[in-house]
């Protein structure tokens, strides 16, 4: 038989094994975020392929018609969404992981569970539209005949460190919206100027390089220039000090984002 | 003895009430306090908020043990801390000191349907409910058949629970819960939702559940519910338990702090009458009746000054908005009191039922057609709220009427096509 002791301050040993008995509620919560996603919506899931598309054509006009940034050899839709692709990620999964505790708020006051569950969960709907971006980028890059490069293999890795630095921020703002329901309002000018602070519509070569490794410390710099470099390959080097910063700063992001979440969790349910 | 399997220690949750609202609030005031005291502030994020001042605490000193197999019944006003009691013993809060051990699977149903989402469907609400309550998908998906035969929403699984209706809902939610089976269940008032036939069923449910050994710990305002279905019960009073023990002495208890004190003039110089015999003393012989047993009331009574010969003696129960519900004269009954010094006697009735409440008794003395003694509230009587009726549960089928009746219904059915009439009685006992 089971035994279990609730006791204050208890640093619970059974914590991880908790969060792996309640997979199947993260599979769960997942499955009803995806679910209700597009209900009593005309397109339905041609949302997900409508907004990057018109985000794309909207980055390309402004920054590559405009702004005349440079963009080498690549065609300019192609570079701005292989740059959209992991900051559409980041900042969806932001916003509704950074909400998903106290859009969930009635689950926290009345049924125990490790809460990371609830964060975690939430951040599958932003990978769903994830992966149907990559569906729409590899059709873009069919359209003007771009072979993807070599490099290719390690966009994996590449991904896993969006999620992770995903899931850190998501963390931290999911556990501070607990108590402070201003972060509702600070979160959309994260992902605002974020868009225009990251090298989402330009190439981060145009950045001078004697600012590069200061720019680098927005960890999703590093992120989008090494979509970029896993995707297009030619002329896109990796610039391996940024590439570092930004493994870094997603780590720190990562640990604090966790060590933060579980100290506060245990009064959720008192504040919520 | 078997060990427990629930033991709480010195239990005591600490609620901070002012919780750094008091000035400004959120975001901008913690800003402002780590600006002008950083020190302090890094010690609050470091956990140690010393914020002593305005503390609440919902428990203290709780301590109890539950052995494996009871079902425990907890009961107390509210904001007594039975909620808080539940939150701490389902993890949902951490409690602030002391120590819980429990020995087996918890689920605690707090809420039913909490997690419902409105625009799922029956069938998908049932495996997300599940999984929210702790079921595994092949739990869920083995036991699936019987919560819908339970729910009976068969036709409606595949809309969307936001187009139910709220009994159907109700029921859809408290069939997932019912189907659990964890080896200790907490469940908080509950049954305080759906039409009677439906809480008989769950009542019947959770009887079941019960029976089948697991241990259950019970909240819930209906005396009725609680005194059916546990056998012992704890009553909390002001964060700590007040009394622990059978199901009966705890709800007599509950009930007791509004017996007492005489409303009427206690003192019998102020009294109305004559003044030549006075009650000295009336006390019901319980503290709390069942609303249909025979309830009796002892009293004394002495001479003070003359003799007035033959004496009738008359009782009055009233109710608590002042209406006389029976006025129980001796003469009716032809019982006369002889002249005396000192005489004492009981006083008993057992009709109308009484509904549950607090009834105030006058006592009245009569010789030769002159009032001798008026007691106005010699005593109160208390009556329990659990309902002399074996099947009422909601308050729908109670809240019309003064009292309660002993009543029957008779009835025979007849079909056109001449089928055979059927008799049938049903009684309220």
């Amino acid at each position: 038989m089971t035994e279990l002791i609730i006791e204050p301050g208890r640093a619970e040993r059974q914590y991880w094994r908790d969060l792996w008995k309640y997979r199947e509620l993260f599979y769960f919560l997942a499955w009803r975020d995806l679910l209700v996603r597009y209900k009593q919506t005309v397109v339905g899931v041609a949302w997900s392929v409508i907004r990057p598309f018109l985000t794309m054509v909207v980055l390309t006009i402004v920054f590559g018609k405009l702004g005349k940034m440079p963009a080498g050899a690549v065609p300019y839709p192609i570079l701005v969404f292989c740059g959209m692709l992991p900051w559409q990620f980041f900042s969806t999964a932001l916003a509704e992981s950074g909400s998903s505790l106290v859009s969930n708020s009635n689950l926290i006051s009345k049924v125990y569970f490790p809460r990371l569950v609830v964060p975690a969960s939430s951040i599958i709907t932003s990978f769903v539209d994830f992966l149907i971006s990559t569906i729409l980028l590899t059709a873009l890059m069919g359209w003007y005949r771009w072979l993807p490069s070599a490099n290719s293999v390690f966009l994996p890795a590449f991904v896993a460190l969006t999620l992770a630095a995903s899931l850190g921020a998501g963390l931290w703002v999911a556990a501070l919206m607990v108590e402070y329901r201003d972060f509702k309002f600070i979160v959309p000018f994260i992902t605002q100027f974020g868009l225009y602070l990251s090298p989402v519509g330009f190439d981060s070569s145009v950045v001078p390089e004697r600012w590069r490794l200061l720019y680098s410390l927005n960890p999703m710099v590093g992120i989008i220039d090494g979509f970029r470099w896993a995707i297009l390959g030619g002329q896109h080097r990796l610039f391996l000090p940024g590439l570092l910063a930004s493994v870094l700063g997603v780590a720190l992001l990562l640990f604090s984002g966790v060590w933060y979440f579980r100290k506060t969790e245990q009064s959720f349910a008192d504040v919520i | 003895m078997p060990s427990p399997i629930i033991t709480v220690e010195n239990l005591g949750k600490r609620y901070l009430i002012s919780h750094q609202r008091k000035k400004g609030d959120g975001l901008r005031h913690t800003i402002e306090e780590a600006v002008r005291n950083p020190l302090s502030f890094l010690r609050q994020i470091g956990g140690r908020r010393n914020l002593e001042n305005d503390v609440v605490w919902a428990l203290k000193a709780v301590s109890f043990t539950v052995t494996e197999g009871e079902i425990v019944g907890i009961i107390g006003r509210n904001g007594a801390g039975k909620s808080t009691l539940l939150k701490v013993l389902s993890r949902i809060t951490r409690p602030t000191e002391g120590r819980v051990r429990l020995r087996g699977r918890v689920a605690s149903l707090l809420e039913v349907g909490t997690g419902f989402h409105q625009e799922l469907t029956g069938r998908e609400n049932i495996f997300l409910n599940g999984a929210i309550l702790g079921m595994t998908r092949a739990e869920i998906r083995r036991k699936f058949d019987e919560i819908v035969a339970f729910s009976e929403v068969e036709k409606f699984l595949d809309t969307p629970v936001k187009r139910y209706s709220s009994g159907m809902y109700v029921r859809l939610a408290f069939a997932v819960a019912a189907h659990l089976e964890p080896e200790i269940l907490i469940v908080d008032e509950v049954l305080a939702v759906g039409d009677a036939a439906f809480q008989k069923k769950c009542l019947g449910k959770m009887r079941d559940v019960a029976t089948g050994g697991r241990t259950v710990l019970f909240v819930s305002h209906n005396m009725q519910a609680v005194s059916v279905l546990c056998s012992r019960a704890l009553l909390i009073e002001g964060g700590t338990v007040a009394h622990d023990g059978g199901i009966q002495d705890t709800i007599d208890l509950y009930m007791a702090p509004e017996k007492g004190s005489a409303v009427g003039a206690a003192d019998p110089e102020k009294r109305l009458g004559s003044g030549d015999y006075r009650y000295t003393a009336a006390q019901p012989e319980k503290d709390c009746f069942e609303g249909s047993e025979e309830k009796s009331v002892a009293f004394e009574l002495r001479r003070r000054k003359q003799r007035v010969g033959k004496m009738w003696l008359s009782a009055h129960v009233v109710d608590a908005d002042g209406l006389v519900l029976a006025q129980c004269d001796s003469r009716l009954i032809g019982t006369m009191a002889d002249d005396c010094e000192r005489l004492t006697g009981r006083f008993r009735f057992s009709t109308p039922w009484l509904k549950p409440g607090r009834y105030r008794m006058d006592l009245v003395i009569c010789a030769n057609g002159i009032l001798v003694d008026l007691w106005e509230g010699a005593c109160s009587i208390i009556i329990s709220p659990v309902l002399p009726y074996p099947y009422s549960l909601s308050e729908d089928g109670t809240k019309l009427g003064r009292v309660f009746s002993d009543f029957r219904w008779d009835l025979e059915t007849q079909d056109d096509n001449g089928g055979v009439a059927v008799a049938r009685t049903l009684e309220s006992r």
